[in-house]
């Protein structure tokens, strides 16, 4: 019996992600069709968080593959121990062995190093594969990893085609910072992340910031909603929510109408440039303090 | 398993999305067709949410996804949503033939010859006829608004479309030159000097790539500049073809990014198409705004630090010059190099007097004419050192 949506909300729930209907769906449609997710949306709004709560649900490894421009397939899938193949030619030399069986015996797994792709297709269970910031890798290696993500096997000239042991659950999420290629897009399926509703990022913040009562949490909500409507240049994600509820109830507010102070001063949790800061004076804050009450 | 019905409805809803621009091929309606015969099926509260994750692949899609699903599946038989840009679908040619667009919705000859009537000197040279070589470089030098004769309107988009791939094949060729960047190839090292018992005595390298130079183009779109526009689009077209990394916006009042339109192979289809769109109303340009758009909207995607953008502007804004000017000093923290293209530079007497284009200067790093050809060729070697 293949796992339903509410399963997987549930399951999502109890390592503490508030899932949203239209992610849970995603997320089962993945699990249904053995395709990968592409995840887009401003940064900030939780797209990594997805792939981990998704291993932490199914009780499996993450592995984690941050995509970067110049990355190749050295540092995606594997390399060669170096150090260990030159003391090893070294030492067969001395003993006299020749050429070409030192060559076939540095060529083999033993000197194999596993990066993340080659990792996620050789665990006996599979894992989450996470490729983070597709958009910051070059064209080329978006080709490859289409490939890899269609066949499953990946070719080593000097050892010859490893299959996949294990098919991996695939997340990959992009930050727009580059158009992807169509071929890529039709490879997986797509999910959108906005930044979550007032109710929603309640919710979250209930349950991943101990010892917060229901009234701070809507309220603070509320008030992050407010802050992203204004025109700032780094809008505050749910990460900075989380950092800027965890200082208020360090600092131990109940209301934040009653400390428009302590609101003030802890602003630095969601405004990360000088010019946003600058935007946020005290008028502006309590202009929005207001319209939350 | 679906019945019947249902299958011909779904591909009834997968040609819908496909004239809406959206790429649904035939393993998303097979797989659609899998999760119909799934339990999800079922609640229609599942369904559209699954439908949506397979067959929208980008942000837009995703927008208007619900609007397209509710018409078909809730019967309003909405056969196309026109809402922003089309996208690279075929649909709007299809439209465009139907509507028996006249010639002159390309914009040129009825509105150049009314400009031209009082300028007897230049209309008359612009009627001569000479062949081959001499024409295309005597056509370089014509102000724009005074070519006139259909055949030589051709020959300058002609030209407008071979300089851009001109610029494109000059600036990768001296990439190439200037790379001098090289590193040891580790890999490649030990694998040839196995035989050397590991003293790596051959190196191997590799050699550091260079991303070649993005270029973001913003066309003015206003009843000011209409003179030109049929041109620069057609300019457009071939830099988006040209360029592995272009893309094209056209503004008036409102911005609308037009580079999926523009990789239209044919190139007639795709100037017509954008050329219908870049039609203003005539109206004002609201510069400011548009730009304001594009850096809410698009320049995190479109511009990085290896990105030149170039607008091709008169400067008449009628919306608030200080918001002009605020936008672009946003940009300006973007990109490379700005480079604003001015077809009145190549009036005579002409000084940027414009309250906007004053506001716009002291960000721009090259500040340029383009009435003419031989004024954007001389652009290129700009372009190549950058």
């Amino acid at each position: 019996m293949p796992l339903q949506r509410e399963d997987i909300s549930n399951k999502l729930a109890s390592v503490g992600y508030v899932a949203d209907r239209d992610i849970a769906t995603a997320l089962w449609l993945m699990e249904f069709l053995k395709r990968p997710l592409l995840l887009e949306g401003e940064a900030g709004v939780g797209k990594t968080e997805v792939a981990k709560a998704l291993a932490a649900a199914h009780g499996v490894e993450l592995i984690r593959l941050q995509c970067y421009e110049g990355l190749d397939q050295n540092a995606a899938l594997y390399e060669w121990n170096y150090q260990r193949q030159l003391l090893a030619i070294q030492a067969r030399e001395a003993a006299g062995e020749n050429a070409d069986a030192i060559e076939e015996r540095i060529f083999s797994e033993k000197y194999l190093l596993e990066r993340p792709l080659l990792a996620a297709i050789r665990r006996p269970t599979p894992p989450v594969l996470l490729v983070d910031e597709v958009d910051r890798a070059d064209e080329e290696f978006e080709a490859f990893l289409l490939e890899l993500l269609s066949d499953f096997q990946v070719s080593i000239p000097e050892l010859g085609t490893i299959k996949a042991v294990s098919i991996p659950r695939v997340v990959l999420t992009s930050n727009g910072t580059r158009e992807l290629s169509d071929a890529l897009r039709r490879r997986c399926l797509y999910h959108y992340i906005d930044f979550p509703d007032v109710d929603r990022e309640a919710k979250i913040v209930l349950v991943r910031t101990p010892g917060i009562d229901a009234t701070l949490a809507l309220q603070i909500a509320r008030m992050v909603a407010a802050v992203r409507k204004e025109d700032l240049r780094k809008v505050p994600g749910v990460a900075e929510t989380l950092d800027w509820a965890a200082t208020l109830a360090g600092l131990d507010v109940h209301d934040l109408r009653q400390e428009p102070e302590a609101v003030h001063e802890t602003m630095i949790c969601l405004l990360k440039t000088h010019e946003d800061r600058a935007r946020m004076t005290r008028e502006v804050g309590e202009r929005l303090l207001g319209k939350v009450a | 398993m679906a019945a019947l019905a249902t299958r011909r409805r779904l591909a009834g809803f997968a040609r819908t999305l496909r004239d809406n621009g959206y790429r649904v091929g035939l393993a998303e309606t097979r797989d659609a067709l899998q999760v119909l015969a799934s339990p999800a099926a079922l609640r229609p509260t599942s369904l559209k949410p699954a439908l949506r994750a397979l067959f929208c692949a980008t942000h837009s899609d995703w927008e208007r996804f619900d609007e397209i699903f509710d018409a078909f599946w809730h019967g309003h038989g909405m056969r196309q949503v026109l809402t922003g840009t089309p996208s690279a679908g075929h649909a709007p040619a299809k439209k465009l033939a139907e509507a028996h667009v006249p010639q002159e919705a390309l914009g040129l000859p009825d509105r150049v010859e009314r400009r031209s009537d009082g300028d007897g000197e230049t209309q008359a040279e612009g009627r001569g006829r000479r062949g081959g070589a001499s024409r295309a470089e005597r056509l370089a030098a014509v102000d724009l608004r005074h070519v006139v004769d259909p055949d030589d309107i051709a020959a300058t988009h002609a030209l407008a479309a071979r300089l851009a791939r001109v610029m494109r094949a000059r600036l990768v060729r001296r990439e190439q030159i200037r790379n001098h960047g090289r590193r040891l190839d580790l890999r490649r090292t030990i694998h040839r000097n196995v035989s050397h018992g590991g003293t790596p005595v051959e190196l191997a390298w590799r050699r550091r790539k260079i991303k070649p130079l993005r270029l973001v183009v913003l066309l003015d779109a206003s009843g000011s500049m209409s003179l030109y526009t049929a041109f620069f689009v057609r300019f457009l077209h071939g830099v988006v073809d040209a360029f592995r990394e272009a893309e094209a916006f056209v503004f008036h009042t409102r911005l609308a990014h037009v580079s999926p339109s523009l990789r239209d192979r044919d190139v007639t289809r795709a100037v017509e198409r954008l050329s219908l769109m870049a039609q203003g109303i005539g109206g004002g340009t609201r510069i400011g705004d548009s730009l304001a758009t594009f850096n809410r909207w698009h320049a995190r995607r479109v511009i990085n630090s290896r990105t030149a953008l170039m607008i091709v502007s008169d400067g008449y804004d009628t919306g608030d010059p200080e918001q002009l000017g605020e936008e672009m000093r946003r940009l300006r923290r973007r990109c490379k190099k700005i480079i604003w293209l001015n077809p009145l530079i190549g009036w005579r007497d002409y000084a940027p007097q414009a309250r906007g284009m004053q506001a716009a200067l002291p960000y721009v790093d090259l500040f340029a004419p383009a009435h003419n050809l031989q004024s954007l060729a001389a652009l290129e070697p700009y372009l190549a050192k950058l």
